[in-house]
């Protein structure tokens, strides 16, 4: 028996992914904004949005913080409470699981949850530094170890303890790459090989350029409610049934395992566990592709596959679209991109897609059930939602 | 009990003197390293000072070509994390070494070095590792 839904997601929307020259974050955050509407005809915003939360990471990219607030006024539903939440990377499933929280707390009965991050503007060290505040400062970033850096040496740790390949690692690069040419909204268009991902130049060892997920200016929202007011908004709602969010050290040099990530684990399980699911049910799932190891570390730590068998997944094709579980068919953050204040309900939408039959040529026949996998950090925060389709 | 507060601040004091030191809970026992104003695992809040050995295995590692600003002049280098001799890890810049030679599981020792010539507080002193 399935679990019951939580909350349910009424409409969706995403900006253009990429390079968005001349725009701010909150006008992305409106176009993101203005697809859901037109996506939810019977939603009256200034009526029926009670509350919303905004994914954003980084002040320093626009020398603006306050977004919650900025994000009300320029999407037009002044005057309702309207919070930002920050938790790196993950700061927009943070932000949907906010919204999850208000819509059961009964304080409001629709919520607009969602995230951006407008990031192309910057050179290449200043995104480099920004990224690097995610992790800890008097130990990781005051010893010059960057953002890539430590996803890098949980790559070498997982190569060392059970063999991972840098083939291997560039075999999700080529398949996420080949989703996101299926995806308008991708930031990337061309498809790559293994070849090209291991002539790349290294950005820390053994991750290479095309190893690593992209700088990105975009937004993303999702429109949740009550489960039973949902069919008021439209005739194909998605439910969220499982919810699991959770914290780690700040420091990956405090962590028990540098092979996987606990915050995650925990995470899915809770989410799992709510959901009344095991990961041999889910459909389609968008996991944290921020770098080409850590969507082999999310394999296992979501139950994919066991510990160590993530490269070898990879490499299957089970995880391409047609396989028995494709895995970030919007191209991931490695291809669609990652404006890191919105990757988390960019997943959601993505998933929302899926389960309304609306993701055109990238498509997975039949998903009913979806899950999403946000991590912020080398992975102090982690939340991981489960979805399904009305018609489950 | 010692008349120095246990914070992140005082570590690096230390370094400047040569020592590698760590709170070790009166209560419960816990080493934390760095040292914390609160026992994470019986939230007791008095500590002493113990020192630490600086040697240790490396864990991992990588070398870091693509630096922010700061490192730029430095890039590529290499970073790892430790696990020292009594269990617990810190990471840090390894020096001395060609990446080529790098391997999981080497002996590198904390060198002190550069901690001396140091720019005044509240500039850290910067440990790194060397092979023993
Ligand atoms: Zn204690």
């Amino acid at each position: 028996m399935v679990g019951k839904p939580l909350v349910s997601i009424v409409s969706a929307g995403l900006s253009k992914f990429g390079k968005r020259e001349g725009l701010y974050a909150r006008e992305l955050f409106a176009e993101a904004f203005k697809e859901a509407l037109d996506r939810c005809p019977r939603l009256e915003p200034k009526r029926d949005i009670k509350a919303m939360f905004v994914g954003h990471m980084g002040e320093a990219y626009e020398h603006q913080g306050h977004t919650g607030a900025a994000a009300a006024d320029w999407t037009g539903l002044l005057n309702i409470p309207a919070t930002r939440t920050e938790a790196a990377c993950a700061s927009s499933g943070a932000a949907l699981r906010s919204g999850v929280y208000a819509v059961l707390s009964g304080l409001a009965d629709v919520v607009l949850v969602g995230g951006v991050e407008k990031m192309t503007h910057r050179t290449t060290a200043e995104v480099t530094e920004y990224l690097a505040m995610a992790s800890d400062y008097p130990f990781e970033q005051w010893h010059g170890i960057t953002f890539p850096g430590l996803f890098a040496l949980m790559a070498k740790a997982h190569m060392h303890q059970y063999g991972t390949t840098e083939a291997q690692l560039a075999a999700v690069a080529v398949k996420n790459h080949y989703h996101g040419t299926l995806n308008p909204k991708a930031q990337m268009q061309k498809e790559i090989t293994v070849e090209t991902v291991l002539a790349s130049r290294i950005v820390a060892s053994p991750l290479k350029l095309y190893d690593c997920s992209l700088i990105t200016d975009g937004a993303s929202c999702a429109i949740l409610t009550k489960p039973e007011l949902a069919r008021r908004f439209t005739d194909q709602p998605v439910h969220i049934i499982g919810s699991g969010q959770a914290s780690d050290t700040i420091g990956l040099y405090e962590r028990q395992s540098l092979t996987s990530l606990s915050a995650a684990k925990l995470a899915a399980k809770i989410a799992y566990e709510m959901a009344a699911v095991t990961p041999d049910d889910i459909d389609v799932a968008e996991v944290h592709d921020c770098f080409t190891s850590a969507e082999i570390i999310a394999y296992e730590d979501l139950g994919f596959c066991k510990a160590g068998e993530g490269g070898k997944l990879a490499e299957s094709g089970e995880t391409r679209l047609g396989g028995r579980l494709p895995v970030n068919t919007s191209g991931g953050l490695k291809a669609k991109g990652h404006p890191v204040g919105a990757t988390g309900t960019a997943q959601a939408y993505e998933i929302y897609l899926q389960l309304t039959g609306q993701a055109e040529r990238r498509q997975v026949k039949d998903a009913k059930l979806g899950l999403t996998h946000n991590v912020g950090g080398s992975g102090a925060t982690a939340a991981v939602h489960i979805y399904r389709s009305e018609t489950q | 009990m010692s008349q120095t507060s246990f914070t992140i601040e005082q570590f690096y004091k230390y370094l400047t003197e040569g020592k590698l030191m760590a709170g070790k809970c009166t209560r419960c026992g816990k080493i934390h390293l760095p040292p914390r104003p609160l026992c994470d695992n019986c939230f007791n809040n008095q500590f002493e000072w113990t020192e630490i050995s600086g040697k240790g295995k490396l864990v991992t590692y990588t070398v870091i070509h693509i630096a922010p600003q700061q490192f730029q002049a430095m890039a590529p280098y290499a970073v790892g994390i430790v696990q020292l001799e009594n269990g617990l890890k810190i990471p840090g810049m390894i020096s001395g070494v060609a990446p080529e030679q790098m391997r999981i599981g080497m002996e590198l020792a904390i060198d002190f070095g550069a901690c001396s010539t140091a720019q005044p507080w509240p500039q850290w002193p910067r440990y790194c590792f060397k092979p023993l």
